[in-house]
């Protein structure tokens, strides 16, 4: 198990790297000088020039690039082009907004992906089976801000029963109100994935040789189902979850915009229509480098549940 | 799959005489089986009434003056957020009184161009790398394999949104951004069900008479992996339409005013609070019937591949 981790570990490490690579690669194409953009067209070559030194935006590609990432090992994403300040002022708050958006559409998403996917198995090739898997699959591929859209024009606008937008603020009541809307809109992309997971899993534990030994010695259909069927099928479920947070933190972004709510995706959103571009390479390399250890702790735990995936995976 | 009739002399069927006649009857043939393939899909509820769906759009994309009703872009201050089914506006009129009827119908153009090029685009770059990593193995697909996953760790759309800031975000751009990011997603599928080919023995004896490795990849494996890859094209499809329309959303890829329907999502959507649904939600729900339907026909072509 050991070994494994660190193997995993050690992928993740290189892939931090070419993640560090894209990012910044990506970025740095940008048509003409930061400088430029920045002091307009009637600015003297002398003035973009020193600001494009003081941006650190001068030199080769590659000593650029380690500038850029020898400072971000030390969590320092240099300054706002927007603001003058420096990004890290900015994401924790912002990430903590998402993370509290991301949790409660877990707490939503989790019970009710598993208890579909667990209904539609038992109930496998009939009607409610059929309905599930085809309403699991459209909504995971509408746009969220489809769903948003729907959510908002029934719950804030028609009902009023919550807010159409805003920030987490105030009591714990009032925060759950604001995270209503956007994490149901989340819950509606992931729950198809995830009964998914659960249907399947389920299907193969119906299935196995000791489900059939336990129904053939005579045990209760309620008994087989809790002890040898769920109890196999739910826990390598819970491990995909996991690696469904990467997806998460990407439909934040929409979702957040739609919703305008402040976190992460919305931080990234104004970055991107500002060309603020220390920032959006700072919060996108964030975003990545957390979903890969959502990644990692995933893997890690189905390694763990499983171990013919650590032992196989030598090869 | 395809049952070929057999003369039997009598009523059970003696193996060593079925064997005799099936060298004497004529093979089934790969056409057969497509043939047969194509029969059982047309007869899939799924598939065709996803098909009719997708096939209105495809329409609208072409031909939207045989089906609009009006210019998309005229406006009238006059009519400004006219009530759907009065004064001749089918689905009403936004904000600047233009009618959202024709402007959906308008709106099809700009994501039935560019989902389907993209995700031409990367099936062929998902194929190449996916023969390639699947055929050779060994380091080559170690390299290939890590790259893959540090773009799979981020999601889709923060990197086209990170690239399209800085690019110019026209149509081709968005075209090569998610066929070049699909591309490696595709390819794993491909080199998954490469992997499952190359040990058998028609690879064996490919290499054995000697052919060239972009022959056995190209002209032996590829036909044998159609089946996922036709399924991996659909699903990806589907997501490309997601990913255009996230993209629309936010504000890339599309002109100001375009009636595009991520775009007018965006821009009507304050809208929403005064209680005017129907600039949004006609193209939402648009939006909504396209990826359902790509997504039923992707459901029925995988139902029919996976068994």
């Amino acid at each position: 198990m050991a070994r494994y981790v660190l193997r995993r570990v050690g992928l993740a490490l290189i892939t931090l790297f070419i993640l560090s690579v894209v990012v910044f690669v990506v970025a740095s194409v940008l048509p003409g000088s930061v400088g430029r953009a920045i002091l307009g067209p009637f600015a003297d070559q002398q003035s973009v020039d020193q600001l494009n030194k003081d941006l650190g935006q001068d030199g080769s590609l590659i000593s650029r690039y380690l500038r850029w990432a020898g400072n971000a090992l030390t969590g320092d994403f240099g300054d706002s082009f927007k603001y003058r300040r420096p990004v890290m002022d900015f994401v924790p708050t912002a990430l903590w907004a998402s993370v509290k958006l991301a949790l409660m559409t877990i707490v939503i998403v989790v019970p009710l992906g598993i208890l579909g996917g667990v209904v539609a198995a038992l109930r496998q090739g009939k009607a409610a089976d059929r309905f599930l898997t085809i309403a699991g699959l459209s909504l995971a591929v509408t746009p969220e801000f489809v769903v948003g859209i729907v959510l908002i024009l029934v719950f804030a606008v028609n009902l009023g029963w919550l807010p159409a937008g805003g920030s987490a603020k105030g009591s714990l009541w009032e925060q759950f109100q604001v995270l209503l809307l956007p994490s149901l809109t989340l819950t509606a992309i992931l729950f198809g994935y995830l009964s998914r997971m659960a249907r399947a899993g389920t299907i193969e534990a119906l299935n196995a040789d000791y489900t059939r030994t336990a129904t053939l010695k005579g045990l209760k259909r309620r008994t087989v189902l809790r002890r040898h069927v769920l109890r196999n099928s739910l826990l390598p479920t819970i491990a995909v979850i996991a690696s469904q947070m990467a997806y998460l933190l990407g439909g934040l972004l929409v979702t957040e915009t739609l919703f305008n709510y402040r976190g992460l995706g919305l931080l990234i959103f104004e970055a991107a229509g500002d060309r603020d571009i220390p920032m959006l390479m700072g919060a996108v390399f964030i975003v990545g480098a957390l979903a890969m250890l959502m990644t990692l702790l995933a893997d890690v735990l189905i390694a763990w549940l499983n171990p013919r995936v650590r032992l196989g995976s030598k090869a | 799959m395809t049952a070929v009739a057999v003369p039997g002399a009598g009523g059970a069927p003696d193996p060593a005489a079925d064997a005799a006649a099936e060298s004497r009857a004529p093979a089934v043939t790969a056409k057969d089986v497509r043939r047969e393939l194509r029969r059982q899909l047309f007869r899939s509820k799924t598939f065709l009434g996803g098909m009719i769906i997708i096939l209105f759009w495809a329409f609208c994309a072409a031909f939207p003056a045989v089906i609009a009703t009006d210019d998309p872009s005229r406006q009238d201050p006059a009519s400004k957020w006219v009530r759907p089914f009065t004064d001749g506006f089918l689905f009403g009129a936004d904000r600047s009184g233009r009618d959202v009827f024709s402007r959906m119908v308008y709106g099809a153009r700009e994501i039935m161009i560019i989902a389907p090029a993209a995700v031409v685009l990367g099936t062929l770059i998902g194929i190449t790398l996916g023969l390639l990593m699947g055929y050779f193995g060994g380091p080559l697909d170690d390299v290939i394999s890590r790259i893959i996953e540090a773009l799979m760790s981020l999601p889709v759309i923060l990197v086209a949104l990170l690239a399209l800031s800085a690019l110019d975000a026209s149509r081709l751009t968005i075209i090569l951004l998610i066929g070049f990011l699909f591309g490696p997603i595709i390819g794993r599928t491909v080199r998954a069900a490469v992997l499952t080919e190359r040990n058998l023995d028609y690879v064996r004896a490919a290499e054995l008479r000697g052919e060239r490795s972009t022959y056995i990849m190209f002209v032996e494996i590829l036909p044998n992996v159609v089946g996922p890859i036709i399924v991996e094209f659909t699903v990806r499809l589907g997501y490309a339409v997601f990913t255009m329309a996230g993209l629309a959303f936010i504000g890339f890829g599309t002109q100001p005013g375009s009636p595009d329907w991520g775009r007018t999502i965006f821009e009507e959507r304050s809208s929403l609070l005064s209680d005017v649904w129907w600039p949004s939600l006609v193209p939402a729900l648009a939006l909504a019937s396209l990826v359902v339907a790509i997504n039923m026909v992707a459901d029925a072509i995988q139902g029919l591949v996976d068994r």
